[in-house]
This record gives C-alpha cells, structure tokens and sequence, in this order.
C-alpha cells in the first residue's frame, strides 16, 4: 500500500477521534479545569508533614526544668496547647473528644531526678487512629526533647551527648512531602482521564453501531488502533503538562531534569496506559461496561502505585502484582527525572515495562476489534 | 389514574423489580458492587501499608574499630532496616543514586578518637523523594543507634548514665500501630462512595442518554417512584458491598469495633443514602455517561480519598484545603467510623456529624427530586 495515503488516512481517522473527544465545549472544560484544579487542592492536601498538632499537657512537676519543656513545645510551630490539664482522670476525655491529638504528662518527680542525675520519663499518649501521623507526631517529639536535653545539659555543666548523628536528604533537602506528591500527580491524575477516554472510544462505536462502518472501511485493524490511539496520548500528555506547569510554577517545586528526557518517558506511559484502555474498549459491549471496568481498574492501580504507600512496604505477592502496574513506573520515572535530574537511559527498569505493557496491549487491542467474542 | 397510597406502593414495587433485574443483569454493575470491594479489601488489607520493613541502608566505615563497629551494632538488630556494608562513600553514593539503598549512614575516619575525646559525629544521608518513608527510616536509624548508644553508657561506667529527659510513647486506639487499622476506616468509606455516587451516576446518566426514561415519563408513575425505585437496589448492593468490608473489618484484620455495631450500620446507611442522592443529582444534570463518570470520580471519590482525613490528616493542611475537607461527607462519615471501630461511642460527636449527614440526605434527595421531572428537552 502507498505508505503516503495511509498517513492521510490515519491522519483523518485521528481528526475524527478528536472531534468526538474535544467537540463539546463541556467536554474540553472536563479534561482542563479539573486537573488543574486537582493538582492545586491535593498539592496542598496530599501531605504526611506534620503543620499543626495539638496537645495537652499534664505538669505534675511544676518546676523550672518542667516549665522550660513546656515552653520549647509551644514554641515549637508545631505543638499548640489546647488544654491544660489538672490530674490523670483529664486525659482519656481530652483525647476521646479529638480535642488534642497528644497528651504530654510530666510526672512529679521530674524535676526531682534530673536534678540527682537520672533518667526522667516523660509520658506522651497519642490518638493513633491515624497512624501515620501519631507516629510522626511522636518524632517531633522526641526531637524537641532531644533539644531539651541538650540545653538543660549544657546548662548544668554536663557533656553534651556522645554521638551526634548529621542528617541531610538527597533530592529533597527539607523532606516536603509535597515534593513527592505533584511529580506523582503529573502520571496519576492524567492517567484516571486518559484511560476513561480510551475505554469508551471503541465501546461508544460499538454501542452506536458506527464500528462496523469503520471495520469495513478501507483501514486494517492496525490503522484503526493507531488512529484510536494517539488522539488519547496527545490529551493524556497535554494533561500531564498542565500538572507539570503548577507543580513547578504554583508550588515551586524545582525540576532536575530535562524536559525532552520527561516528556519521552512520559509517552512510553501514556502510551501503555491507552493501550490498557483500548485493549478494555474492544472487550466491552457498553460504554457502561466500558466505564465500570476501566473503573475497576484504576482503583488498584492508583493504590499498588505508591502514591499512598511505598511499593516497598508491600508485602511480596502484592509487589508481583506491581510489575504489570504501568503507573508504579510511570510515577517512579517522573521522580528520577523531575527530582533526581535523572536521565532517560538509566531508567530501563521503568521504560522497559511500559514498552512491553504497550506491545502486549496494542495488538492485543487490534486483534480483540476483530475477534471479539460478543 | 390513582394517586392513593395503595397505586404508590403497587407502582413503586413494580418499578423496583424492573431496576433490580437491570442491575442484575449486567455483570458490570455486580462486579462493581461487590467484586470491587473484595479487590479492596485484599489491596487495603495485604497491599497497602506505611510501616516500613528490611530497607536497605548502606553502612560506610571509614573507622574499623571495635568503637565504631559497636557503634552501629544497633543497625543489624532493626527488623526495619536491612544494612548493607559498603567500602567507599563514593560506592554508596553510587547505589542510593540508583535507587539500591534508602539511606546511608557514614562513620568518619576520625570515629572512635573523637569519641575518646568527648563527641563524635555520625553522618546519615537520607534519599528524600519519597519524604515520608524518608523520615520513618531516619526514625529508626537514629532509634537503633541511640539504643546501642544507652547500653554502652550503661556498661562503661565512667559515664553516668545522666540526667536527661526519657519519651514514653503510648499509642491510644491503636496499641498495635499497624497502618492496616487505620486504612480499613478509609476503604468502608471508599466502597460506599464509589457504589453510591460512581455507579448511580452511570446508571442514570445512561437512561437519560438513551432516552428510557423519557419513555417511563408518559407512563402513570410519578418522578418521586422512580428515584425511589432507582434508590432502593443500589441502595442493597452497597449494604452488600460495606457488610462485606465491616465483616473483613472483624474477622480479617482483627479491627477492635469498640463501639456499638448498631451505630455504625446506621451512620453506614445514613452515608450511602448521600453517596446515592450525590450520584442522583450527577446524573439528572449531565445526562450524559461520560460526564457523570468523570463528574463523580471528581466530587465524589478523588475528594474521598484524598480530602476526607483518611490518607492524609486534614489538621496538616492550610485552613483553605481543611475547611474544603470538612464540608466533604466523607469527612464526617470517615471521622465518626474511626472513632466507632477504634475508640468507641462518643455520643456527642456522633450526633453532631450524624446530624450533618442527615442534612446532606435531605438536601441531594430534594435537588434529585427537582431535577428529575416529567419534561423534554
């Protein structure tokens, strides 16, 4: 065949599927406003850091050493008091009622033993029903004491600790959460819009009838998916732009890397995730089922990616699972490149994947067109 | 026509058999209501978690002492951190680059004369992009070097052990401190939003696209029966699918339910019923099946699962971001579910957020109501 007309029936085939796709001006506002307005709200939202926590605190010491850790925890930034508490019966109600997250209780005999030279336990109750953040709520703490104890050392003339550990993180030097949540954005949030469109496009044909038309044009099945399937790619990768222009211009979050190494990585997961789609689409009778299943789908992808949890927390089987996840990759490789400035070419544990979820998917794709069992 | 209360039920009967056959019929609709649910509890149970385990650390000794070897025995005994030993801090630069190790932690050649000398310093270098896990490893770093730390102050007995300051953690409601106990809270609600809002949504966005409701219009049943009758077999799938959530809640993972079993089934039915009225209004204003989708994913499910307080706390966020949280159903829902499964009843509290959702009902049930009525386009 003459390789110039099947590029201009590709290109007409592609014209096509975008009409359908940004015709509808309540259509194009749905692929636009939404993203950007998700990756504001959770940019601002998806954090872990710990901004402001409340606490009760129960002196029974009463004395300066006492008082003087009590001050560094309201001057902290982080601790606000919200109760001063009289006796042990006031601390169960103060965190059955949410009204502090962590109770801090100085017993009486602490001024006492650190004057004699000995350890002096501070109790801390913590609300765990988020975990997360009681944990990270019992870290400040114990950093705040930490600083305590330095100063109440030096103060009364004692030696500072033995061994001072020196902190400082690569890729993100003041471990902000935030940090890793927009460059994860940029892959998962045009992925949920990406894969939907994907799903429906052969599904609508097929519940309009109009894929029958198209199968007895003069297109092969491999001309079809093409021209199915770049229309999507070129949403899913405008998408991720618009992601990309908040997180570094809204929330100033420094970009390493280069943007053609990004952008080429991000082809090759958009690319895997409509040929996910797709391969969805041809099995579909309904958009409805279309929908549901691409649906059903999204929901362990997004939550096997490790937006929410490390990959690495998972236990074993579950991270089997995730080697067919495309978005664990695509989120990983936005990170090496955004954060880590990292090139394309060593990232071939994350581009290799995506290359054999799209060459599994596409054909199977084009040949499920075809061969559906209806 | 009759319009007495006999003709309502009789109608409304009829109506919910006809919706009830439809939403068998589809495999997609029961994949969705219960197969979806299962997929969750497995993911949320088995799969997600933030307690981290075996990260690898690459240990760097530039000082081979017994001093410093002593130093970071700790390391070795942390069920949460897996050391690696590493001859050169430019080869450990090299794996954490790679993305091999999650932190490094370096001894300087001058370790154990410093320490003779008074204070020595140990380097840790963390791989910040992953923020959070970041900080939960330099948590048990420094816990496993501290530790190591105390026990040789107690043995040497030239240093007193000294006066300072000692954390005692208790962990309220929560004394196992698994992540599991606090997600499974989060996926009841998930379940009840994607099956009310999500699939309601789809459902009557597709009757209005294809124009069946138009047809059910010139029939004698009034408006009223028929969201009645759409309500009501959404509304026992998603019982079905959050009885089989509360279930795994028990007898899985073990999640206490220190409160009372009859409130949480009714502040579960109390939610669903605004998850349900929630997808109804989607529907009648977009009327179309790709809208409604997208519109109830951006609503109703993103905002669960991010803005409710159940992956990330809502007091970390600016005022803007939480008070957008607290208007959410979802917040409420998930705030007095939490408190149910993992302190018990706090009356007052329950209330107040029952009384929200109730408020919730009332208002999407009206807004269903007013959209949906017997007139063309």
């Amino acid at each position: 065949m003459n390789p110039a007309a099947t590029v201009a029936r590709l290109l007409a085939l592609c014209r096509k599927e975008l009409l359908i796709i940004l015709k509808d001006p309540a259509n194009r506002i749905l692929l636009v406003v939404p993203i950007v307005l998700q990756s504001l709200v959770f940019g601002y939202a998806a954090t872990y850091d710990l901004k402001h926590a409340t606490y009760a605190l129960l002196d029974q010491s009463h004395g300066a050493a006492s008082t003087q850790l009590a001050a560094r925890l309201d001057a902290s930034g982080v601790f606000e008091r919200t109760a001063t508490l009289r006796n042990e019966a006031d601390i169960a109600p103060a965190i059955d009622a949410q009204q502090a997250l962590a109770v801090v209780h100085i017993g009486p005999r602490f001024d006492q033993l650190l004057q004699q030279g000995q350890p002096a336990p501070v109790q801390v109750i913590v609300d765990a029903r988020n975990s997360a953040t009681a944990n990270n709520a019992l870290a400040y703490l114990a950093g705040i004491v930490d600083q305590f104890n330095a100063q109440w050392r030096r103060q009364h003339g004692m030696a500072g600790p033995p061994v001072v550990i020196d902190t400082r993180a690569w890729y993100n030097p003041n471990l902000d959460t935030r940090w890793y949540m927009l460059p994860a954005l940029i892959a998962a949030l045009s992925m949920i819009q990406t894969l939907m469109l994907t799903a429906l496009s052969v599904a609508r044909e097929r519940e309009q009838g109009t894929f029958d038309q198209l199968l007895v044009a003069p297109y092969t099945p491999t001309e079809i998916m093409v021209g199915k399937a770049i229309p999507p790619i070129l949403v899913g990768l405008a998408q991720s732009a618009f992601i990309l222009l908040v997180s570094v211009f809204w929330f100033r979050i420094p970009f390493s890397g280069s943007l053609a190494a990004l952008f080429a990585g991000l082809l090759l997961f958009t690319t895997a995730i409509v040929g996910v789609g797709l391969s969805i689409s041809a099995l579909s009778a309904t958009m409805q089922q279309a929908m549901l299943y691409a649906f059903i789908l999204i929901m362990p992808l997004m939550l096997l990616s490790g937006l929410a949890t490390p990959v690495e927390n998972m236990p074993q089987p579950m991270q089997w699972f995730t080697a067919v996840n495309p978005l664990r990759y695509g989120i990983d490789l936005v990170h090496r490149i955004y954060l880590e400035g990292s090139g394309l070419a060593p990232l071939w544990n994350d581009t290799l994947p995506l290359l054999a979820i799209s060459a599994v998917t596409l054909p199977l794709a084009a040949w499920l067109f075809r061969h559906r069992l209806a | 026509m009759t319009f007495g209360a006999h003709g309502f039920w009789r109608r409304l009967a009829a109506l919910t058999k006809k919706e009830t056959r439809q939403l068998l019929r589809d495999r997609g609709n029961l994949l969705m209501g219960l197969g979806l649910p299962i997929v969750l509890i497995v993911i949320f149970g088995y799969g997600m978690s933030f307690d981290v385990k075996n990260a690898p650390v690459a240990i760097v000794m530039q000082d081979s002492s017994p001093t410093a070897r002593e130093a970071i025995a700790g390391l070795s005994l942390s069920p949460s951190i897996a050391p690696v030993i590493v001859g050169t801090m430019r080869d450990a630069e090299r794996l954490m680059a790679r993305g091999k190790v999650d932190a490094i932690v370096g001894l300087p050649s001058d370790f154990s004369r410093n320490l003779d000398l008074g204070q020595a310093h140990i380097q840790l270098v963390l791989h910040g992009t992953d923020a959070n896990r970041a900080r939960i490893i330099q948590g048990y770093v420094e816990a496993a070097l501290a530790l190591r730390q105390a026990k040789q102050a107690d043995r040497s007995a030239q240093s007193p052990p000294g006066a300072m300051a000692t954390l005692e953690p208790r962990l309220w409601f929560n004394a196992a401190n698994t992540s599991t106990w606090f997600l499974v809270p989060g996926l009841i609600v998930l379940v009840a939003t994607l099956v009310g809002s999500f699939l309601t949504a789809l459902v009557m966005a597709r009757e209005w696209e294809r124009g069946t409701l138009e047809s059910l219009f010139v029939t004698p049943v009034r408006p009223i029966e028929i969201l009645l009758a759409k309500i009501i077999p959404y509304f026992c799938v998603g019982m079905a699918g959050l009885a089989l959530c509360l279930l795994a809640a028990r007898f899985l993972f073990q999640v206490p339910f220190y409160g009372s079993l009859t409130a949480v089934v009714a502040i579960s039915m109390l939610y669903l019923l605004v998850a349900l009225g929630l997808g109804l209004v989607i529907s009648s204003i977009t009327k179309n099946q790709f809208m409604a989708s997208q519109i109830a994913l951006i609503v109703s499910f993103l905002p669960a699962l991010m803005l409710s307080g159940f992956l990330f706390d809502l007091r970390n966020m600016p005022a803007m971001v939480e008070a957008l949280g607290h208007v959410l159903p979802a917040t409420h829902y998930l705030e007095m579910l939490k408190s149910l499964l993992l302190a018990g009843d706090i009356w007052p509290m329950i209330y107040r957020h029952s009384a929200i959702l109730l408020f919730y009902v009332l208002l999407l049930m009206a807004a269903a109501r007013a959209k949906t009525r017997k007139e063309l386009e």
